[in-house]
């Protein structure tokens, strides 16, 4: 809950709330209206609980990954973005 | 320094962990708190004690929501099913914390329709596929979380869904470390700063430790080397007699935080006057609740919820840990009733919990050793 999972910018959705995401090749849907300027397709972001947080490189992304890793909690993170069900 | 060489970068780990040992003088004691509990979890699942010197303590701080969650809690949200026929939601992590009447899985087991869901928009989609059920989301965790329960609600009234409420147990890290400052017993040296609460309230926050009470804190990041870097700033500034706010997670954390979600969580939430934390007792504009603009989705004001008063199992010792009195396998649960397969207290539950991350990686080591 308070370890962030960081996933790449795929699409953006038609109504400006939402984004697909990418992550080690699993994809979702997260929102994007906590972050200050709407992100383009290849950025990076740290997400939390279905909601972009903040942006960040792609170097920090593959770090904050392998920390998921490290950590033991990386099923647990995919597994959290397997289970985003929200659609609007 | 046994497990140096299994790190990514060994060699700096290497050279932060010497020059930890040159700044630490022989002739003091350290006592430096995390606050974090993605923090504890690291430390203890990188070992990361072995790589200082005795002399050096770390203190397990109150960052981890379930842990810090007052029993009566949970009996107070899961009595919106008992009396309305409602659907509970809630994180994976509250699903396992005991109530008077056992968790919210135990419930479920029972018949309770319960369901786990990763985001508060997932609690908002169900109450809009559920048009005839009542939703509510039990919301949990510090300024991590707290935008995206915000941010729900602002959708849910947008949307006009009528349907679905929110029960709020969001905290907020900042009066609970001026609480540990104002403890009596305090003896703290220094602080960690939570890296991911920071990418949302900024480093600005956190001068008050430094200012007000000249100890100081270094925000760090979670890799095994930002914690022990974070440590050699934290000794710097000790050695020279310094009090700053440093940031070590510099990479990801503002000074000034997350502007839309301090926003989104300004127009939601407002402080409550008090809010009881475990191990802590009750700290005084320590927690959020939905402002009265809210009220039609606020559990609290929508149904009438019993003040549910809990005094944790006697023999379970979570405050003295939470207070970093006790050291995890001190508690007389710890390993025997209290396991993270039958967790007594909240500490064993969530992995950022102390006595979970004790017993995950330093008790199955000696036990394996023995």
């Amino acid at each position: 809950m308070c370890l962030a999972i960081p996933g790449q910018i795929v699409d953006l959705h038609p109504g400006g709330h939402l984004a697909t995401v990418d992550v080690s090749k699993v994809r979702c849907t997260i929102n994007i209206d906590l972050l200050e300027e709407p992100p383009v397709s290849g950025e990076w972001v740290l997400i939390h609980v279905g909601f972009a947080m903040n942006r960040i490189s792609a170097e920090r992304a593959a770090e904050q990954l392998r920390l998921l890793a490290m950590l033991g909690e990386d099923a647990q993170a995919m597994a959290e973005l397997d289970g985003y069900a929200f659609d609007g | 320094m046994k497990y140096v060489d299994e790190f990514r970068n060994p060699q700096l780990i290497r050279q932060a962990s010497e020059e930890i040992h040159r700044l630490a003088d022989p002739a003091r004691h350290y006592r430096i708190m995390e606050v974090c509990g993605g923090h504890t979890h690291a430390i203890y699942r990188f070992a990361l004690a072995d790589l200082l010197p005795p002399n050096i303590e770390l203190v397990h701080g109150p960052g981890c929501p379930v842990c810090v969650l007052p029993m009566g809690r949970i009996d107070e949200g899961l009595s919106v099913i008992e009396h309305h026929n409602a659907i509970f939601t809630t994180f994976g992590d509250v699903m396992r914390v005991p109530g008077r009447h056992g968790s919210p899985l135990e419930h479920k087991a029972r018949g309770a329709d319960i369901r786990m869901v990763y985001s508060p928009l997932d609690a908002l989609r169900l109450a809009r596929t559920n048009p005839e059920r009542h939703v509510v989301f039990f919301a949990i965790g510090f300024e991590t979380t707290a935008p995206s329960t915000a941010l729900t609600l602002q959708r849910a009234r947008n949307l006009g869904v009528t349907n679905f409420s929110v029960f709020s147990n969001h905290v907020t890290i900042v009066p609970a470390i001026r609480a540990i400052l104002e403890s009596p017993d305090m003896r703290l040296d220094a602080f960690i700063g939570p890296g991911h609460v920071s990418t949302v309230i900024g480093a600005r926050p956190f001068a008050f430790i430094a200012n007000d009470y000249r100890k100081p804190v270094v925000i760090s990041g979670f890799e095994p080397l930002d914690l022990l870097q974070s440590l050699v700033m934290v000794l710097r500034q000790l050695r020279d007699g310094r009090a700053e706010v440093e940031n070590q997670y510099d990479r990801v954390v503002p000074w000034e935080g997350n502007l839309p979600a301090l926003r989104v969580m300004a127009d939601v939430f407002e402080l409550r006057p008090y809010f009881e934390w475990r191990g802590l007792g009750f700290i005084s504009q320590s927690a959020l609740k939905l402002r009265p603009a809210y009220a039609a989705w606020d559990a609290e004001a929508r149904f009438a919820m019993p003040a549910v008063q809990v005094t944790d199992p006697k023999a379970a010792q979570c405050g003295e840990v939470l207070k970093g009195v006790l050291k995890p396998h001190q508690c007389k649960l710890f390993g025997r009733e209290c396991t993270p397969e039958r967790p007594v207290g909240a500490l064993m539950v969530s992995s950022e919990g102390a006595c979970a991350a004790y017993f995950s990686y330093v008790h199955r080591r000696v036990a394996a050793a023995v």
